[in-house]
């Protein structure tokens, strides 16, 4: 067959499915999947003095507890984990309205403290839910100005202006250590 | 070349027209292989430490991409694997690179990332913190003072999506 037509010999390409899957495999054993996406914060400086403590009567501060059985506790107030949004975001956006909340959204402080014997499930739950209510109130802001969500924004001008109406003020006290060794 | 002949025998009363069994054309399997590699080389990254502690992150929604990803280095939290159960019990254990380690190693940890990074992200170094869900946050605390007294003060916490009923 070979010696009779001139035609060029055609490559055999049958292994190159082999080869393929070979590298194929390779790369889903030696990767993973990129899923990293995560709440970022900002840790202050370390100072060997204490915080000053939070006072806790102060309507400009809600202090939020959670307690090694992850109780959580707003305002001396036994809540649920699924309340703490709408509080924090009355908290924050009341304006001078209610006498035992904010006067502005400038000066609230959310003041969270969590033990030693808090599971970080419910840290983060708690944690999650205090930054939701910020991005919320912040995505409010900006629809209601500018027609679009908050992450949106390509104007640095606008992020600002919004990122200036509703700072990011959340304090973490140092937690306190009861439950720890049961946990 | 002699089996279409054999078949044709075989099947005439069924097939008038003499046929070739079709062979399938297997020329393009290769290229479907190799879009599915690009697809892993794309959407994957190289697994670079073999995570000997628990992972079971916890959920959330109000979470960021982290673009970054030069700056970032990893602490992993969680109670040791099952096989490693044995030797090291159930307490929480810290991972740094590809070791499992204790609170205090936390500031060799981190001038050694600071010293593989150019000189001028040293300061902008995000510590990504992948904590399984059932630890406790004592051990967290502790972590953050360490990363303080580093001054690696941008963290953040590695959750996965939660799915809003």
């Amino acid at each position: 067959m070979a010696k009779s037509g001139k035609k060029s010999p055609e490559i055999n390409a049958s292994s190159m499915a082999d080869i393929a899957f070979l590298l194929l495999i390779f790369f889903l054993v030696t990767t993973e999947i990129a899923i990293d996406e995560g709440i970022t914060v900002t840790l202050p400086p370390y100072t060997d003095t204490p915080p000053p403590p939070v006072e806790s009567n102060d309507r400009n501060t809600l202090t939020v507890n959670v307690n090694s059985r992850d109780q959580l506790q707003v305002e001396e107030e036994v809540t649920e984990v699924r309340e703490l949004r709408a509080i924090t975001k009355r908290f924050i956006n009341n304006n001078g309205a209610d006498p035992s909340f904010s006067d502005s959204p400038q000066e609230a402080i959310v003041s969270f403290k969590g033990d030693r014997g808090t599971s970080y499930d419910m840290y983060i739950n708690v944690y999650n839910e205090l930054r939701a209510s910020y991005n919320d109130l912040r995505d409010e802001a900006s629809t209601r100005k500018f027609g679009k969500p908050f992450g949106d924004l390509i104007d640095t001008t606008q992020i600002n202006e919004i990122k200036d109406m509703y700072p990011i003020r959340i304090s973490e006290a140092e937690p306190t250590d009861f439950g720890a060794a049961g946990g | 070349m002699a089996q279409p002949e054999v078949k044709n025998e075989t099947m005439s009363k069924f097939v008038k027209k003499p046929r070739e069994a079709p062979a399938i054309n297997t020329s393009s399997l290769p290229d479907i292989i190799f879009i599915l590699l690009f697809f892993f080389m794309v959407a994957t990254r190289m697994r670079e430490t073999d995570i000997k502690v628990k992972q079971d992150l916890p959920k959330a929604t109000e979470m960021e991409k982290l673009e970054k990803k030069d700056l970032l280095s990893y602490i992993y939290i969680g109670a040791p694997g099952e096989r490693l159960q044995k030797e090291l019990g159930t307490a929480p254990r810290l991972q740094l690179n590809d070791q499992l380690a204790d609170v205090e190693d936390i500031a060799e940890f981190i001038d050694a990332e600071k010293a593989k990074m150019p000189d001028e992200n040293r300061s902008k170094i995000i510590i990504a913190l992948k904590v399984d869900k059932d630890v406790n946050v004592g051990i967290i605390t502790d972590v953050k003072i360490e990363l303080r007294k580093s001054n690696a003060l941008k963290l953040t916490y590695i959750t996965t999506q939660k799915v809003e009923k």
